[in-house]
């Protein structure tokens, strides 16, 4: 019975000396925690949320293989041709940039906006050329494309098409998977269905329909518009010499000068280091918001434990009077402080976490894409910890003070 | 009679020791200027009127309080001369403080305010846990041990004050009011357990007003006024010379 009971000791330590006080402790001194809470939320949701957006978009452009050279009219990007871009690119500005010496291959794209019907259900969406002659070799190449079921288009194929992953999925709003062999309504013309694209993990490829130069034309009829010029060059290693030319010869032909194009030429590196360089303006702003809302957060937990040291000014007296040394009393409200901390901090990694979760599903329904919410231990340890310091940093003066109090004084309360 | 400090009998001495406290322009001699032997193994009473300064001279035994000036040596040392963190240790090593609020820290369970001393010296669980379950079951209070200061009787708190006094086993137990919060029966058997403790060897500091108690359990009294150790009347003189406990001029 005895030994029964010394095994079960009885645990004392500052940490428990700290979880009694703020088991004690009123709604008022966790208000306070409101402020770190939001910042540790925010930091958290962040980098959850900012990884797999980074990992979306370099996924979107992991696709488009990374040699590749787009040129693109200046203020339209995915728009259909003639609707947004003042002076669209042109299959005769596709022909001049497939002559220079330093472009191995070009070829011209085109996505335009119509309707798909199946299984009684109306869908829109994006439909792409699939062009004819070398540049189907290149661009099937350059998409690294293979159907998953069925096969891809042939040359000279009408009224057929194949699909994006999504729309075998069923993950386009059909209620239905399409499979090949199946009959499609486009534009109110009937397809056969040959295959669908393996998939890519981009909400673009797979979301879209791919269809012969020929049929595309005359169902669309967007003429000689065309939304991208892809680029293959004859130097993988000198990208910025392919741009260059291409620059050069578009200036001349478009007849505009330096710094006022009316076109853009980017290389897959810049796209990607544009993008980042959004979101990590991004970052850093929601980062200043965080480090605004932490500071005033510990500006809380100095109050909360500075209030603190007053209210419990006897207990100090009675904890000095039984042997407490002024180290073992700074301890005791250092590490409370650094707990009250951890509490915010941990309700706030508790609520980014479940932000950045369902923030990234959200994303994925919103642009069809597929990330995997990842949730970093590495990053919940770190914010835990840092929510800790941040508190116990800011614990240090009101525990200085409680640790300098006059045993007799602080034991009259 | 010559006077020499023999640090075999005598435990606790002050030397000319004062203590004052600046109010404005006013000084209050709390202490003033006082020398005194406890004998160890005493059962010591010091009385006096409120603001006499019986518990700044407490305080001073227990180091709790630094004099102005002169001497105070607790078992041969001169603590007067200590810095805060050694101070620390010799209150938590040599002295058990009593008080009349029982002072108990209401977040901790009546065990856990027993082992807090000892926490405070380091000692390892298993130390700690034998020691306080020994203490409680001594004070009858082992059934009591996982409530809350607010859920016991003013007695049985001041049973735990005093199993917090003894945790780490000192040789002065100092009471400062013991008995002030408690009803007379309750406060009694207070009394008779310091006496138990006292019989046990441990030197016994208890301030109080009540000189029933002094004259009853207390085997030397002090008599304090305005600081100083005073002459008192000659009755009162007499009552405590009759029984041979009288120590002023």
């Amino acid at each position: 019975m005895k030994k029964l009971e010394s095994g079960k000791g009885t645990k004392m330590n500052y940490f428990i000396l700290a979880y009694r006080n703020l088991k004690k402790k009123g709604i008022r001194s966790y208000l306070t925690l409101l402020g770190i809470c939001i910042g540790i939320l925010a930091v958290v949701s962040l980098i959850t949320l900012g990884n797999g957006l980074k990992m979306a978009v370099s996924s979107q452009f992991g696709v488009s293989a990374t040699e590749l050279i787009s040129v693109q009219a200046s203020g339209g990007a995915y728009g259909p041709p003639g609707t947004d871009t003042i002076n669209p690119i042109t299959t005769n500005d596709l022909k001049e940039i497939e002559k220079l010496s330093s472009v191995k291959a070009a070829v011209g794209r085109v996505m335009v906006t119509g309707s798909l019907e199946f299984n009684d259900k109306v869908v829109f969406g994006y439909a792409t050329n699939i062009p004819g002659g070398d540049d189907r070799k290149i661009l099937y190449n350059q998409l690294e494309a293979k159907a998953v079921v069925g096969r891809l288009l042939k040359e000279g194929e009408s009224g057929k098409v194949f699909l994006g992953y999504n729309f075998y999925a069923d993950k386009v709003g059909l209620g239905k998977p399409i499979l090949p062999g199946n009959t499609v309504k486009i534009q109110g013309r009937n397809f056969e269905v040959v295959g669908i694209l393996e998939k890519k993990g981009s909400f673009i490829f797979d979301n879209l329909v791919y269809m012969n130069e020929n049929d595309l034309q005359d169902l669309f009829g967007y003429g000689e518009e065309l939304n991208i010029i892809a680029v293959l060059p004859t130097d993988k290693e000198n990208l910025e010499k392919t741009k260059e030319d291409i620059e050069k010869l578009l200036r001349r032909l478009r007849d505009v000068d330096v710094d006022s194009e009316d076109f853009t030429v980017s290389t897959p590196e810049a796209s990607l280091k544009q993008v980042n360089s959004i979101l990590n303006a991004i970052q850093i702003f929601v980062i200043i918001i965080a480090s605004i809302s932490i500071f005033i957060g510990a500006i809380g937990i100095i109050n909360t434990m500075s209030t603190s040291v007053l209210e419990r000014k006897k207990e100090i007296g009675i904890m000095k009077a039984i042997g407490a040394t002024n180290h073992q009393i700074f301890m005791q409200f250092f590490v409370e402080s650094g707990f009250l901390g951890l509490i915010g901090g941990g309700i706030g990694v508790l609520l980014g976490v479940i932000l950045g979760y369902f923030g990234i599903i959200g994303i994925n329904n919103f642009i069809g894409s597929d990330m995997q919410p990842k949730i970093s231990f590495f990053l919940i340890f770190f914010a835990l910890l840092g929510s800790f310091m941040i508190g116990a940093a800011a614990g240090i003066l009101p525990a200085m003070k409680a640790a300098r109090q006059n045993p007799v004084e602080a034991l009259r309360g | 009679m010559k006077k020499t400090i023999d640090s075999e009998k005598v435990i606790i001495h002050l030397h000319d020791v004062a203590k004052h406290y600046y109010m404005g322009d006013n000084v209050v001699k709390a202490v003033d200027d006082i020398s005194i032997n406890i004998k160890r193994g005493d059962f010591v009473a010091v009385m006096g009127p409120s603001g006499s300064g019986k518990s700044t001279a407490m305080n001073l035994i227990g180091s709790l309080d630094m004099p102005i000036r002169g001497h105070i040596f607790l078992d041969g040392e001169d603590i007067s001369s200590l810095d805060e963190s050694e101070l620390a240790q010799v209150r938590g090593k040599n002295i058990g403080f009593i008080f009349q609020q029982f002072n108990l820290i209401p977040t901790l369970t009546v065990k856990e305010n027993v082992i807090l001393p000892m926490t405070l010296q380091g000692l390892s669980e298993y130390e700690r846990d034998e020691k306080a379950d020994k203490i409680l079951h001594r004070l009858d209070l082992y059934d009591r041990k996982d409530h809350y200061p607010n859920q016991i009787s003013g007695g049985q708190q001041q049973r735990v004050a005093i199993a917090r006094a003894l945790a780490n086993d000192p040789e002065v137990i100092l009471a400062d009011e013991p008995t002030g919060n408690l009803d007379t029966k309750t406060g009694l058997k207070v009394m008779d357990f310091l006496t138990e403790l006292n019989k046990e060897g441990r030197t016994v500091v208890v301030v109080t007003h009540s000189s029933e108690l002094a004259k009853k359990y207390a085997h030397t009294v002090y008599w304090l006024k305005d600081g100083k150790i005073e002459r008192i009347s000659k009755e009162r003189k007499k009552a405590f010379e009759k029984v041979g406990k009288w120590k002023g001029d």
